[in-house]
C-alpha cells in the first residue's frame, strides 16, 4: 500500500497562556511507495512520533491529507485504517497470555470480516511462527525478556494483515546485542510481508542499516528523502550530514578562492566553479589518507586502533572542535613521531556548506 | 470509487456516536454531581427560611425570596453551639498536636535508629493495623470511667493520640530520605533529635502535612467516642452537639434553626477542603477511609 | 551502624505507652469480658467463666434484629456502590474539561460531619404532620403515594440508610478508582483503539483486569466499612436505634455498654468479638476470591 503525505500539519496548543503553538509536524510532503521498509529519522522532539502517530489516526492533523493508495484516509477513526501499530514499550497486555494478545485483534473483527475460532487460531500461529515464538504461546508477557516481548507485538500487529504496519522506536527498549539481532529480524519479516513498514527510530545506524528509504527530519520540517547511501553521500544540508554518521562529520571553517578549496590557510582541494566566499566544510571520517606531502597539515594527538579500524585523533586550527577523528585502515598507520600528520582529502568525502542557511553547495574537485 | 463514500459513512457514523456518547457521559455525571450537591443546597436554603415560612410550606419550595439570618442568631444563642465549637476546636488541636509528635518519634526510631528488638517491634505494630476500634472501645471507655475522667479533655483526648497507620505511613516516607545524608550529619557533629528536627520533617514535611489534615477531619466528625464519655453539654462536640439539638435543642419542629447549625459545622472542613484540595485528596487515596 | 537500645526504645516510648493503654490491654481485656459471666461494673465481680454471654447476645432479638440490619446493608451498599463508583470514574476519565469541578464535587462528602448531613437528609426524606417532605414530593410527582421514610416501613427507613451509606462512601470510591483508571498506561488503549476493539470490549477485556486489583480492594474496604456502619443510622434515625428497628451491630455494642439499656461491657465485649469474626471471615474470603480473580 502506498502512503501519501500532503502539506501534513500537525500544531500542538502551547503550554501557558500567551505560549505559542508548538508545530509538531510542519508541512509533510511525501509518497512512501508500496512494500517497502522506511525509517522516519531525527533527533528526540522532532516529532517523528507526532507523524507516525497521524498515519495511524491517533492524532488528527491540523491540515493536510493522508492518502493510502487512492484513499483519503485523514479523517477516518484508526480501526477502519488498517494499520498495525508496535508501541516504543510494546503495550502488550499484561493480563493476557501471549496467544490471547495475538488473538485481541481478531476478536474484534465484526460483520463479513468475522472469523471462526479455527481461522482465529490459524491466523495467530501463522503470525507467530512468523516471528518465531510459536513456543511462547502461552506465557504472560512478564515471563518473556524484551526481544520476546517485542516479537509478540510485532505478531500481535500483523495478525489482522495491516495494509501498513507502523513501529515506534522498535528497537530502543533492547540492549545493544539485541537490537542488531532484531533489526535484522525486522528486516526479514518486513521483506517476507511485503507490507510497506513505517518506523520511527533516534538511532541513524538502525534507518541506515535496513531502510530502503530514510526520512530525515528535524524541528517538525522533512530535510531529506533518500536511499540511505545516498542521504549520506550526498547531504542537502549541514544538519543531515552531522545527523548521520558515525563516528559524526568533521566540520571545519575554509574558504573558496581562485578556483582553489582552503581549509584555514591549507589550500586543499581544486574548486573549479565554486564562487568565491567562506564555507563551513564538512569532512567524513574516512575522506582523510594520510600522505607525506598532503596538503592538509594537523597537530597530531594520538591513535585509537578499534579492531578493524584505526581512528586518529589529532586538531587543527580551522576545526570547529577541540579534536578531528579520520578513520584509516589499519594497515598504513601513520607515524605521529614528528607531532604533526598530513592528510590528502578524498574529494567525494568533502562537503560545502552555506554558511547562512547550511545549504550544501554543489562542489567538484577536477 | 464506492468505497470513498463508504469512507466518508464510516466517519460520519464515527463522529455522531462520539458525541452522543460524551452527552451521555456528561449528563449522568452532572446526575450524580446534582445528587451530591442537592443535599448542601437544601441544608442551606433551609438555614435561611424563616421558622414561619418553613412551616407554612406544605409543599417544600426550591428558593425562598425572603432569606433571613435569623436562625443563625438562633443557632448561636438557643443553644450552646459556640461552645461545641470551641470543644471541638480545642480537642482537634490537642489530639493531632500530641498524635504528631509521638507519631513521629515512633516513625523516627522504626526509620532511622537501630536497636534490638526493633523488627518484632515493627512487625507487631503492623499487626495492629488489623485491629478494629470496635474491639478495644469497650475497655477504654470503662477504663477512662475508673479514672474518673468521664466528661474531660483528658478522657476525650488520650485514646486518640496514637495511630498505627499513621506511625507506618510516616515511617515509611522517613525511610526513603537516603542514608547519605543521615551519615553526612553525624560527620558533622548532628545529634538524632536535631537530625530529626531540621532534616527529616522538613523534608517529609508534605506527608506530614497530609496526615494532619486527615487527622483534623477524623477529629471534627468524630462521633462514637465522645458520646460514650461525655453526658455533660459542656463537653460536648459538634456531632454530639448536633445530636443534643436533634433530640431536644430547639424543639423538635424547628428545621431552620437546626439546618443553620449543621450549616456551621459543616463550613469549616469544606473550606479546608476546597483550600487544599490536592493535598485532601491525594492523602485520601494513600491512606483513608472514611472514619 | 552503632546500635542503642535505650535510645531506641526511648523514642518509641510514647507510642508504647499509649497503644500499650488503649490498644493491647484492652483487646486481651475484651476477650477477658467476653468470658466472664454476670459482671457486674459497679461491683467489678463476676460469677463464673463460660460462654453464656455469647449464647446471649446470639439469643437477643435486638442483636438479631441489628445483624439482620447490617448484613442486608453491606450485601445492597458494597456492590450498589462500588459499580456506581466505576460507572463515575469511568465517565469522569472519558471526559476532559469539567473533570476537575466534577472531581471536587463528588468529594465533597467525604468532608462533611456525617451526623450534620445526616439531618438534611432526614428532613429530606421525613413526613410530618405538616409537609410530606421533599423525596415524597417528587414520588407523587410521578403518581406516587408517600411514605414516612424515617418512622415508616422497614423497607423505606432501610432504603433511605443505604441510600445515605452509598453517598457517603462514594467520594472514597470515586477518588481511588479515578486514579487506578488513570494510572493504566495510555498505550494499551491506543492499542486497542488501532485494533479496532470496541468500547465496550476494552472495558471488559482491558481497563477491568488491570485495575482489579483496586476493585478487590474497595470491594474487601467496603464489607469491613459497612459492618462497622452506626453513625449513618443514628444520624437518620436518632440515637435510639433499637426502637427505630434500624439498629447495627455497632450499634448494639454501643448500647449494651452505655445509653439506654447500658451498663454490660460483657454483652458488648462478646458482641464486639462476634463482628470481628464475621468482618474477619468475609475479609479472607475476599482475599480468597481475589487471589482467583486478580491478574497480578
Amino acid at each position: 500500500m502506498k502512503v501519501v503525505l500532503k502539506d501534513l500539519t500537525k500544531k500542538f496548543p502551547g503550554q501557558g497562556k500567551n505560549a505559542p503553538d508548538v508545530i509538531a509536524v510542519n508541512n509533510f510532503n511525501v509518497e512512501i511507495p508500496d512494500g517497502k521498509l522506511i525509517g522516519l529519522l531525527g533527533p528526540s522532539g522532532c516529532g517523528k512520533s507526532t507523524a507516525l502517530n497521524l498515519i495511524s489516526g491517533l492524532l488528527s492533523p491540523t491540515a493536510g491529507r493522508i492518502f493510502f493508495g487512492e484513499d483519503d484516509v485523514t479523517d477516518l477513526p484508526p480501526e477502519n485504517r488498517g494499520v498495525g501499530l508496535v508501541f516504543q514499550n510494546y503495550a502488550l497486555y499484561p493480563h493476557l497470555t501471549v496467544k490471547q494478545n495475538i488473538l485481541f485483534p481478531l476478536q474484534n473483527l465484526k460483520g463479513e470480516d468475522k472469523l471462526s475460532k479455527e481461522e482465529m487460531l490459524a491466523r495467530a500461529y501463522d503470525a507467530a511462527k512468523l516471528v518465531q515464538i510459536e513456543g511462547l504461546m502461552d506465557r504472560k508477557p512478564k515471563a518473556l525478556s524484551g526481544g520476546q516481548q517485542q516479537r509478540v507485538a510485532i505478531a500481535r500487529a500483523l495478525v489482522k494483515m495491516p495494509r501498513v504496519l507502523l513501529l515506534d522506536e522498535p528497537l530502543s527498549n533492547l540492549d545493544a546485542r539485541l537490537r542488531l539481532q532484531t533489526r535484522e529480524e525486522l528486516k526479514r519479516i518486513q521483506q517476507k510481508t511485503k507490507i510497506t513498514t513505517i518506523f520511527v527510530t533516534h538511532d541513524q545506524e538502525e534507518a541506515m542499516s535496513i531502510s530502503d528509504m530514510i526520512i530525515v527530519m528535524e524541528s517538525g520540517v522533512i530535510q531529506q528523502i533518500g536511499q540511505p547511501q545516498e542521504v549520506y553521500d550526498q547531504p542537502v544540508n549541514m544538519f543531515v550530514a552531522k545527523f548521520l554518521g558515525t563516528p559524526p562529520i568533521n566540520m571545519f571553517t575554509g574558504k573558496a578562492q581562485g578556483g582553489r578549496l582552503f581549509i584555514g590557510e591549507d589550500d586543499v582541494l581544486p574548486a573549479p566553479g565554486t564562487p568565491d566566499g567562506g564555507y563551513n566544510i564538512g569532512i567524513r571520517p574516512e575522506g582523510f589518507m594520510p600522505a607525506e606531502n598532503g596538503p592538509l597539515c594537523c597537530a597530531f594527538r594520538r591513535i585509537e586502533v578499534m579492531g578493524r579500524d584505526t581512528s586518529v585523533i589529532f586538531s587543527h586550527p580551522a576545526a570547529e572542535a577541540d579534536a578531528v577523528r579520520a578513520i584509516i585502515s589499519s594497515a598504513n598507520k601513520p607515524d605521529g613521531a614528528s607531532g604533526k600528520i598530513r592528510f590528502a582529502l578524498r574529494p567525494d568525502k568533502v562537503f560545502l556548506f552555506d554558511k547562512t542557511d547550511g545549504k550544501r553547495i554543489a562542489f567538484r574537485a577536477e | 470509487m464506492e468505497k470513498h463514500t463508504d469512507y466518508a459513512k464510516i466517519e460520519k457514523q464515527a463522529r455522531i456516536r462520539s458525541r452522543v456518547r460524551s452527552t451521555v457521559v456528561h449528563i449522568l455525571l452532572s446526575l450524580w454531581a446534582v445528587i451530591v450537591l442537592f443535599p448542601f443546597y437544601w441544608m442551606v436554603l433551609t438555614s435561611v427560611k424563616s421558622y414561619s415560612a418553613y412551616n407554612s410550606e406544605y409543599i417544600p419550595k426550591f428558593f425562598t425570596l425572603s432569606p433571613t439570618l435569623q436562625n443563625y442568631v438562633d443557632a448561636f444563642t438557643a443553644v450552646p453551639l459556640g461552645r461545641y465549637f470551641t470543644n471541638t476546636l480545642v480537642f482537634t488541636l490537642i489530639t493531632t498536636l500530641l498524635m504528631l509528635a509521638i507519631i513521629t518519634l515512633a516513625a523516627f526510631a522504626f526509620a532511622r535508629l537501630e536497636f534490638k528488638g526493633k523488627r518484632l517491634a515493627f512487625t507487631l505494630l503492623l499487626s495492629l493495623m488489623m485491629i478494629p476500634n470496635e474491639l478495644v472501645i469497650i475497655t477504654n471507655f470503662v477504663t477512662i470511667t475508673d479514672l474518673g475522667l468521664r466528661n474531660t479533655f483528658t478522657g476525650l483526648i488520650l485514646p486518640s493520640v496514637t495511630s498505627v497507620f499513621y506511625i507506618y505511613l510516616l515511617k515509611e516516607n522517613f525511610a526513603q530520605i537516603p542514608d547519605e545524608l543521615y551519615y553526612a550529619a553525624k560527620v558533622d557533629g548532628t545529634s538524632d533529635f536535631k537530625y530529626l528536627t531540621k532534616v527529616m520533617i522538613p523534608i517529609c514535611s508534605p506527608t506530614m502535612i497530609t496526615i494532619v489534615i486527615l487527622k483534623v477531619i477524623e477529629c471534627w466528625n468524630s462521633y462514637v467516642w465522645p458520646r460514650l464519655i461525655t453526658d455533660d453539654e459542656n463537653y460536648f462536640l459538634v456531632s454530639n452537639g448536633i445530636q443534643a439539638i436533634r433530640e431536644s435543642g430547639f424543639g423538635r419542629e424547628n428545621i431552620p434553626a437546626m439546618m443553620a447549625a449543621v450549616v456551621v459545622i459543616s463550613v469549616p472542613l469544606i473550606a479546608l477542603f476546597l483550600v487544599f484540595r490536592n493535598k485532601i485528596m491525594d492523602g485520601v487515596s494513600r491512606g483513608g477511609t472514611k472514619g | 551502624m552503632e546500635k542503642n537500645n535505650a535510645k531506641g526504645w526511648l523514642y518509641l516510648l510514647p507510642a508504647i505507652l499509649f497503644l500499650g493503654v488503649f490498644m493491647i490491654y484492652p483487646l486481651i481485656d475484651v476477650f477477658v469480658y467476653s468470658f466472664e459471666e454476670g459482671y457486674n461494673s459497679a461491683s467489678q465481680t463476676f460469677f463464673g467463666v463460660g460462654l453464656y454471654n455469647y449464647s446471649y447476645v446470639l439469643h437477643d432479638p435486638y442483636f438479631l434484629q441489628a445483624l439482620k440490619n447490617t448484613f442486608l446493608l453491606v450485601i445492597i451498599t458494597v456492590p450498589l456502590s462500588t459499580g456506581l463508583a466505576l460507572l463515575i470514574s469511568t465517565g469522569l476519565s472519558s471526559i476532559k474539561k469539567l473533570r476537575n469541578l466534577f472531581q471536587t464535587v463528588y468529594f465533597l462528602p467525604y468532608v462533611t460531619n456525617t451526623l450534620a448531613v445526616g439531618l438534611v437528609f432526614m428532613i429530606l426524606f421525613k413526613k410530618t404532620a405538616y409537609t410530606d417532605g421533599l423525596v415524597n414530593l417528587m414520588i407523587n410527582w410521578f403518581g406516587g403515594k408517600s411514605v414516612d421514610f424515617i418512622d415508616g416501613p422497614y423497607w423505606a427507613k432501610m432504603f433511605v440508610l443505604c441510600f445515605y451509606t452509598i453517598w457517603i462512601v462514594m467520594p472514597f470510591k470515586v477518588l481511588i478508582l479515578t486514579s487506578a483508571l488513570a494510572s493504566v498506561d495510555q498505550n494499551y488503549y491506543n492499542a486497542a483503539r488501532i485494533d479496532g476493539t470496541s468500547k465496550f470490549r476494552i472495558f471488559t477485556r482491558i481497563t477491568l483486569p488491570l485495575i482489579s486489583p483496586m476493585i478487590f480492594y474497595l470491594v474487601i474496604t467496603g464489607f469491613i466499612g459497612a459492618f462497622k456502619a452506626y453513625s449513618d443510622a443514628v444520624a437518620l434515625f436518632g440515637t435510639d436505634l433499637n426502637a427505630a428497628e434500624m439498629n447495627t451491630i455497632v450499634g448494639y455494642i454501643y448500647d449494651m455498654l452505655y445509653g439506654n439499656s447500658g451498663g454490660y461491657p460483657s454483652f458488648a465485649s462478646a458482641a464486639a468479638i462476634i463482628l470481628f469474626a464475621i468482618v474477619l471471615t468475609i475479609t479472607c474470603i475476599n482475599l480468597i476470591i481475589s487471589k482467583k480473580h486478580v491478574h497480578y
